[in-house]
């Protein structure tokens, strides 16, 4: 067990699957350089500029071209700088590559990765800060993973290259320099599987990514208080874990959803949903959830915090809960 | 650019094998034209009557493990490149034993099996597709090539100026092939479109354009077969342009009222079919022998047809089939 940073463990996943395949390659722009954060540091080096390929600023064609290359037998990784430039590559990703599959009958399978950082960083402003994991929920044929810590983005990100779907990685920016324990030699983190980081009987917590981090301190303070939260990392998106979300709610009769996206028609309702149409008679508290409030993320300071769900509020959110059960 | 000049060398047996594929096709898109009047087909069907030149001409010099990305308007690539009639037509009825299993229909006709990666619903989409093919080709270290068909109106797309950057930027070996039929949808494309014209961009991307008369299925062999040799000799990416003409509206839906009469019976006078149908007859080969193709080809589509027809549907639980390995099936809901 070693120790590696967010950042650091992207990189080992993808040097290593690069090292075990020689169809696993890399395309974006600037990754020969390392990359807009360094994720992609020293693989030009050893793979060369075939496998680790400099792209022009074409999102359309990076995702086009990564499902041409799937077909005929590679595996692309593609990288998107941030999630919001994406957007520019919605018909390769959603109309290619996510029912090329299906459509075909099953000819063909686009066993290709596409990295997205997302999430709140530097005052990045409306067009660098999104958080759209729901989008990508929403359409069948893709998998949607969203690690939390250098572990699971190295167990994720080497699920997702092995695996044949199209996967969206959504890395979260905030994240690359945290550091944290990571096992040695192969390390594969199942898909769909989420993760208890905190044991609890009063509450049950789902969140993933960077508030996974916030939802622990907010855990921490509560607990202090009396109040003990289970929290859930549910790290893919999707499959979501269902059975492990329902099985600790069917315990606890209490659910808050935490999310950095926009609460509104955000992922958080469906598992809220789930939760009410599963666990109705079970609930000693109506479902709760916390996300970003239905605005685009400002640059300024006092106004991006608005859009910042903060520990504390989190922290309410449980002591409400409990006591609505107390009642 | 330069425009294709045919040396007329081709001898008749060439073109009769040309003139075979032409008549497929033709006899593929009015069978399926008759199955939508009856309700047998449904939904959008975009016919390539009047276009099967080009299709014919390019891939007669392709190898089986090329491969090609098609259009809205795919049959004819499809035929082409020597996919089986009984399973597209099978496609089209919306049977299970459609090369799609009845997943696609006619706008996502394809068979991976003769390395047609697709026709696809959204315009110009084929063309990244195709692009990233040939570089995984390269990786792959293979020969094969691919080529990419689109008509005028992918030319005003995105995905157009990126992907024949793309190709140009890393020397791949790909054919783009441009039909251009004049229309885009239900508007003349020229009307919309600023500039020198299609081969003028295409140039100015890096990509040396070969204009030709693609209702000409001799000159499209021609100039396909130098090109294609240029693409696979490591010359990077080529562009060819047919000029072309859709004889038959957007859709089978669409009587294209649009259009001028007088134009479109114009228009038919150059239709590919009649005209090597008269150069078969000029260079010697017997009317016969010409009408015994024909009536080949015209009951093999009939059998087609027929076969789709008795072929059973598909049960409906397929349709959790094929949609993704990890979360697919199991959330049928």
């Amino acid at each position: 067990m070693g120790e590696l940073s967010y950042l650091e463990a992207a990189i080992r996943a993808l040097r290593d699957e690069m090292r075990r395949d020689p169809l696993v390659w890399a395309v974006g722009e600037d990754i020969g350089r390392g990359g807009v954060f360094g994720q992609y540091r020293g693989l030009q080096e050893e793979f060369g500029p075939e496998r680790i390929v400099d792209t022009p600023i074409s999102e359309a064609c990076i995702m086009g071209a990564a499902v041409g290359a799937a077909l005929v037998g590679t595996r692309p990784v593609v990288e998107m700088r941030f999630s919001d430039f994406a957007l520019c590559a919605i018909d390769e990703l959603v109309n290619q590559a996510a029912k090329n599959r299906y459509m075909f009958g099953g000819q063909g399978r686009v066993p290709l990765v596409v990295r997205e950082p997302i999430g709140l960083w530097r005052s990045s402003a409306a067009q660098h800060s999104q958080s759209l994991e729901a989008w990508y929920a929403h359409i069948p044929g893709l998998v949607v993973t969203a690690p939390a810590t250098p572990a699971d983005n190295l167990g994720l990100l080497t699920a997702a290259i092995r695996c044949d779907d199209p996967v969206v990685h959504m890395e979260n920016k905030n994240l690359w320099g945290l550091r944290g324990a990571v096992p040695d030699g192969d390390h594969v983190v199942p898909l769909g599987v989420a993760s208890v980081i905190r044991p609890g009987r009063d509450v049950t917590l789902v969140t993933w990514s960077a508030t996974v981090h916030d939802s622990l301190v907010a855990a921490e303070e509560v607990a202090r208080q009396g109040v003990e939260v289970e929290v859930i990392d549910l790290r893919t998106i999707w499959p979501w874990d269902r059975g492990r979300v329902l099985d600790s709610v069917a315990r606890t009769g209490r659910l808050l959803v935490v999310h950095e996206a926009v609460k509104a028609a955000g992922f958080g309702g469906e598992i809220a949903a789930t939760v009410a149409e599963e666990l109705h008679g079970r609930l000693r508290a109506p479902v709760r959830r916390l996300g970003g409030p239905r605005i685009p993320v400002a640059y300024s300071k006092p106004l991006e915090d608005v859009y910042r769900i903060e520990p504390a509020r989190i922290a309410q959110a449980c002591f409400e809960l409990a006591r609505a059960a107390a009642a | 650019m330069v425009a294709s000049q045919t040396n007329r060398e081709n001898s008749a047996p060439r073109l009769l094998d040309l003139y075979r594929t032409m008549v497929r096709i033709r006899a593929f898109e009015l069978a399926c034209e008759a199955a939508h009047k009856e309700g047998k087909v449904t939904g959008a069907v975009h016919l390539s009557i009047g276009q099967e030149a080009a299709p014919t001409g390019v891939c007669s010099n392709l190898r089986r493990d090329d491969v090609i990305a098609s259009t809205h308007r795919g049959h004819g690539h499809t035929l082409a490149k020597g996919a089986a009639a009984e399973t597209m037509m099978a496609e089209l009825y919306g049977r299970a034993t459609g090369c799609c299993g009845g997943k696609g229909g006619s706008m996502h006709i394809a068979d991976f099996s003769v390395g047609m990666l697709g026709a696809n619903g959204v315009v110009g989409a084929g063309i990244p597709i195709i692009v990233g093919a040939a570089q995984g080709l390269r990786l792959r270290g293979s020969d094969a090539i691919a080529v990419g068909f689109f008509g005028d109106g992918a030319t005003n797309r995105g995905p157009f100026y990126e992907g024949l950057n793309w190709a140009a930027a890393f020397g791949l070996p790909v054919l783009f092939v441009c039909e251009d039929n004049g229309w885009a949808a239900t508007t003349r494309t020229t009307s919309m479109s600023g500039g020198p014209g299609i081969a003028a961009r295409a140039e100015a991307l890096g990509v040396p354009t070969t204009v030709v008369d693609g209702n000409d299925v001799e000159a499209v062999d021609e100039a396909a077969a130098s090109l294609i040799a240029e693409v696979r000799g490591g010359g990077g990416p080529r562009f060819l342009l047919c000029e072309t003409y859709r004889l038959k509206g957007h859709t089978v839906h669409d009587a294209a009222p649009y259009r001028d009469p007088r134009e479109v019976e114009e228009r038919w006078t150059r239709d590919p079919l009649r005209r090597a149908r008269d150069r078969l007859l000029a260079l010697g080969v017997g009317a016969a022998e010409i009408e015994r193709l024909e009536a080949e080809e015209e009951a093999l589509i009939a059998a087609a047809s027929a076969s789709a027809e008795a072929a059973p549907w598909p049960l409906p639980a397929a349709a959790f089939d094929d949609v993704q390995d990890n979360g697919g099936a199991a959330w049928a809901n």
